[in-house]
This record gives structure tokens, C-alpha cells and sequence, in this order.
């Protein structure tokens, strides 16, 4: 007799996934070359929302350290976050395939290549829109171009994926890197290029909302068609013979997702694995039905990514270690062990 | 769940140049269970894609209830008409009940979640197949068996009037073989049932359609198309064929050498 999946109860893995995220931000905001107590990082912010809490008892270089330093960079660790989880988790289910991930399938890479033309070029045709668009653009041009790779005369399979998805993804990183090197201007070049390793240091407000509202419309629009992406699981046949328009599906999904890749990349560089890593934990925890799975996905994405910044900043204080480099580190193993498990079954 | 009209009308399929099917009509009246037999390769399954909206015919139509199938949206043929195919989930963590609930999807809108009905018919679907132990259980660990009764629960939840479905009987043992054709007896949808085994289907179908190399070569009461001559042109197999001798179908049998 095949075994029940035994799982704790949905409400409380929420509550609990949205502790743990609370915690990590506090710890985000609080830690730094000038430590602040927890209880004064929530003063803090409380006084700013204007609720009437008495008098300010710190230094007011405290609270433009949280307000205008810290604070920022922790909520867009949390975009990026849940965003790359949600992304992940929603191209795993486009493609059919558990080891899809922004980074592998190229898009990240694509992405990559769209803000670094933009960098080194110095074009700026749609102001502050440039970036993110030109981010867009080729995360848009390297999910087709996989997808089109990797279903090129017949059936894709995973080994077919991933290749075009790596095949992809180096060409890319070498036409990123040809800008980069051929640049006339080593100032632009030298910005580029610390931003392609990825990292969050430096964030303002200013580029906070564009991708906070391209993570949070994408995941509003992704969370309604949630039913629909649980049917592509079932197979491409079984899906249309359950309703569904798989091919105009599919496409409306890859430009939703590029969208936000791209919004994510131009700020943040590509941080890979944590779209892989992520939904797999997540749908260990609360199944693979994406009614539930995306909340907890973009909860989880968003604390993984706090506590690994504050990893990236904390560890070898004051410097800083990249924070792609350090998704880098823990997910690579858990693909291959993901690898080894899927091919054990 | 009122039983539709299926008529498929001189349907083609060509990829690659190859003609999968060929200019192949056929019609299920409503409640009639229609069998397609034929040997491997003969078109059967690509005819069938073609009735669920999984691939569309390179030239004519598919009609139910007078309706083109490809010009109406297909959310509304997925409430008018199920499959049951044989293709399988892998690799994500599906429970037995959500690989069921999905059969409710036609019905809803964004947003909207299941309400008791939906409970009741998912529940419902479970327990005909006798799978409803195994609800929460991953799919990917039942065997071949209990997949195929999951996947015809399936389509029961979608509550159609119309089914279609593609080697139901797959991995089946001889009991749950006989429960899945009762059912579909039973339920009074109109079917077309893809089966291999000759018996089963003059056993349950009182039409049985044959296909070879993509072309319709025969359609008629078991009796009339199950011929020593047909298996020989059709099969190249030499097969002697008796009525049973309570009910009178045609049994085929095959002689070892």
C-alpha cells in the first residue's frame, strides 16, 4: 500500500514561513557595521508609519541608517526573492520540468546581455525604463530560443532542456562579457561587470519600484491562473483535453515571466538557484498544487534571499561577498542531488 | 451529464508529409460506446487527439452536438467532454486527489475555489474507481493499475457526456478491466473506447470501428466486422473466430503454432 504524503497544516506553514520572513528582515535591517537592537529597528519603523508611539529616543543618523540605507536593500532582497522562486516555480510548470530555474534556462543570461548593452552603450531611449525593458527583451528572446532549442524535432526531454538552457546561457554570458571587454569606457565597463556578478549593495527607493510592482503583478496574475498551470503538470495532452489552450497558454506565460526576470535582473545581476531550490522545498512542504504553493513559494523566496544577503554582508565584514556567489555555493549541490535523486526513481 | 453527438467528418491528419489519418468519418450516437481497434500504428490515438483538441485535423471537421469542436472555446468542450489518456504526470509531488481536483478547472473562473460540490464530486469520482484509500498518496508511486483508475476518476469529475477514451484498460487486471467498461456502460455517455483486445470490446461495444494504415476499414456490430478475413487482412494473424456459446459475440481465439 503506497504511503499518505503527511504534511502540517497550510494555515500554519503560512504563518510560519511569514514569522520566518519577518524575523530575517529584522535581522536584515538590524545588522551592519553599526549594530541596532531589534526593538529599536520596529520603533523606528513604527515612527515613520506615524503611529504614536512617544517620543524618538535615538540618534537620528540611526533612523536614516534604517530608513534609507538598510531598509530598502532588505525589501528588495525580498523582491528579488520572491520573485526568482515564484518565476521558478512557474517556469517548472511551463516546461514540465523540475530542474527548470531563470539561471539554467539562459533567461537570467539573456536578461544579462539586454542591461549590459544598455550599460556600456549608454543608451537611455526610455529613461529610467531602459534597463528593466532592455532586461526584459532578452530574457523574452532567451526562454523562446531554449524552448525552440529543446523541442526542436520532437519530444523535449529534461537532458534536452537543460543543454539548450547551459548552450544558451554560455553563448549569452560571452556576448555579456564581449560588451563588457570591448567597451571604450573602462568606468562603464567596470560597473557593468560588478553588477553582472550580482548584488544588491547601493539600493535606493528610486529602483525599488519597478521591480516590487513587476513581482507583485506578475505573482497576482500568476496565482490567478494558478489551476491552469496545475493541469500543465498533467501533461500537454491531458491538459488541453482538460480545457486548456496549452500553446497560447504557454506563450502568455514566458512573456509574464520574462517580464519579471527582467525586472529582477536589471536590478539585482542574475542570483542563480534560488528558483530551483526554492519550489522544491515549497512543494515538499505544501504539495504541488500552485494554489497554495506560490504563497509559500514567494514567502520563503523572499526570507531566503534576506538571510543570504546578510550572509553576503556579515560573513567577511567589511567586505563583501557577491550574493550570487553564494546561491551559487548551496545550490549547486542541491541540483545535483536533485539530479541523482530523479534519475534514482 | 446528458450524452452528446460525436461525428467526426472525413478527418486528416497529415505531419511531415505523412498522412496519420486519412479522410476518416465516423459517428457515436448519444449514449452509444463506439470501439476503435486496429493494430499498432494504425491512426487510432492520433484520431482520438484529434476529439479531445490535442491536435487538430489538417483538413476535415469534428462535430459534437452539431458544434466544431475547434471553433468553440475549450473550456466549454472540457465540461461536455472527458479523455482519459495515456500519458502520466512525473516528478512533481501530486497527490492522487490533486491529480482528480483538476477535472473541476473547466467550471472555474481565476480565483474561485472549490466549493462542496466540487468536494463531493471529486469524492464521489474516488470512490467509483476504488482509489478513494489512495487519495492522498503521491501519484508517481501507485502502480501502472491504480494510475489508470486515478485517470478515469479524472475524467468522471470532469462530468461529461461525452468520453473518449485511449487503452483504458492498460495495465488493468482482468477484474478492474471489466469494472472500467461497466462503468462507462453504466454511466450512459456516449464513448469511443481505443482497446486492443478484440474480445473486450465485442464484449462491450455494440459498434466496433477498424483502422488500419490511418483509413476507417470497417465500422459495424461485432458480429458483422470481427471476420476470420478482416484479422487475416488487417492483423496478418490467422484467427478463428465462434460465437460464445451463451451469448452469441463473436470470440476470437488464436491458435499457438
Amino acid at each position: 500500500m503506497t504511503q499518505a504524503v503527511r504534511r502540517a497544516p497550510y494555515p500554519l506553514i503560512l504563518v510560519v514561513l511569514a514569522a520566518l520572513l519577518l524575523l530575517a528582515a529584522t535581522a536584515g535591517v538590524a545588522a551592519g557595521s553599526v549594530g541596532l537592537p531589534f526593538g529599536e529597528v520596529w520603533s523606528i519603523l513604527l515612527h515613520r508609519l506615524r503611529l504614536p508611539l512617544g517620543e524618538p529616543t535615538w540618534p537620528a543618523v540611526r533612523e536614516t541608517i534604517v530608513m534609507d540605507v538598510r531598509l530598502p536593500r532588505v525589501l528588495l532582497c525580498a523582491v528579488v526573492g520572491a520573485g526568482l522562486s515564484v518565476c521558478g516555480m512557474a517556469l517548472q510548470a511551463l516546461v514540465r520540468n523540475p530542474l527548470a530555474d531563470p539561471m539554467l534556462l539562459g533567461v537570467s543570461s539573456g536578461g544579462t546581455v539586454g542591461a549590459v548593452a544598455v550599460m556600456v552603450l549608454n543608451l537611455s531611449v526610455f529613461g529610467a525604463l531602459t534597463l528593466p525593458l532592455a532586461a526584459f527583451a532578452g530574457a523574452l528572446l532567451a526562454l523562446f530560443l531554449v524552448y525552440g532549442l529543446a523541442r526542436a524535432g520532437g519530444r523535449m526531454t529534461t537532458i534536452r532542456l537543460v543543454l539548450a538552457g547551459v548552450a544558451t546561457a554560455e553563448v549569452l554570458s560571452a556576448v555579456a562579457s564581449f560588451l563588457i571587454v570591448t567597451s571604450n569606457d573602462p568606468h562603464k565597463a567596470d560597473s557593468a561587470l560588478r553588477w553582472m556578478l550580482g548584488g544588491l549593495a547601493g539600493t535606493t527607493w528610486d529602483l525599488l519600484w519597478i521591480p516590487a510592482a513587476a513581482v507583485l503583478l506578475g505573482t497576482a496574475v500568476l496565482l490567478g491562473v494558478s489551476r491552469p498551470l496545475n493541469l500543465l503538470l498533467a501533461g500537454e495532452e491531458a491538459a488541453a483535453a482538460l480545457g486548456l489552450d496549452v500553446h497560447r497558454f504557454r506563450g502568455a506565460m514566458f512573456v509574464l515571466v520574462a517580464l519579471m526576470i527582467g525586472a529582477i535582473v536589471a536590478v539585482s545581476g542574475s542570483i542563480g538557484f534560488v528558483g530551483l531550490m526554492l519550489p522544491h522545498m515549497v512543494r515538499l512542504l505544501v504539495g504541488a498544487d500552485h494554489r497554495r504553493a506560490l504563497p509559500a513559494a514567494a514567502l520563503m523566496g523572499a526570507a531566503f534571499l534576506i538571510a543570504a544577503d546578510l550572509a553576503a554582508r556579515s560573513l567577511i565584514a567589511p567586505e563583501e561577498i557577491p550574493i550570487g556567489i553564494l546561491t551559487a555555493v548551496t545550490g549547486g549541490p542541491f541540483f545535483l542531488w536533485l539530479m541523482r535523486r530523479k534519475a534514482a526513481r | 451529464m446528458t450524452p452528446g453527438e460525436l461525428r467526426a467528418e472525413s478527418v486528416s491528419v497529415v505531419v511531415n508529409g505523412r498522412a496519420l489519418v486519412s479522410e476518416v468519418s465516423l459517428g457515436a450516437a448519444p449514449g452509444e460506446v463506439v470501439a476503435l481497434v486496429g493494430p499498432n500504428g494504425a491512426g487510432k490515438s492520433t484520431l482520438l487527439r484529434t476529439f479531445y483538441r490535442a491536435m487538430r485535423p489538417t483538413s476535415g471537421r469534428v462535430l459534437l452536438d452539431g458544434h466544431d469542436i475547434w471553433r468553440m472555446p475549450a473550456k466549454r468542450l472540457a465540461r461536455t467532454l472527458a479523455a482519459v489518456l495515456q500519458e502520466a504526470p512525473g516528478s512533481f509531488e501530486l497527490t492522487v486527489h490533486d491529480v482528480v481536483a483538476m477535472a473541476r478547472t473547466p467550471y472555474k473562473k481565476p480565483f474561485e475555489g472549490d466549493d462542496d460540490s466540487d468536494r463531493r464530486i471529486v469524492l464521489g469520482a474516488l470512490t467509483e474507481l476504488d482509489v478513494a484509500d489512495l487519495a492522498e498518496a503521491p501519484f508517481d508511486r501507485l502502480s501502472g493499475g491504480e494510475k489508470q483508475r486515478v485517470l478515469i476518476a479524472r475524467a468522471l469529475a470532469q462530468q461529461p457526456g461525452t468520453m473518449i477514451l485511449d487503452e483504458p484498460t492498460n495495465h488493468l487486471d482482468l477484474r478492474h478491466q471489466l469494472d472500467a467498461l461497466r462503468l462507462v456502460r453504466r454511466l450512459g455517455v456516449t464513448a469511443v473506447v481505443a482497446l486492443h483486445d478484440l474480445n473486450l470490446a465485442a464484449a462491450f461495444c455494440a459498434r466496433i470501428c477498424v483502422m488500419d494504415g490511418g483509413r476507417l476499414v470497417a465500422d459495424g456490430p461485432p458480429a458483422e466486422v470481427l471476420t476470420e478475413d478482416l484479422l487475416a487482412e488487417v492483423y496478418r494473424v490467422k484467427a478463428e473466430i465462434r460465437p460464445h456459446p451463451r451469448t452469441g459475440i463473436p470470440q476470437v481465439s488464436v491458435p499457438g503454432d
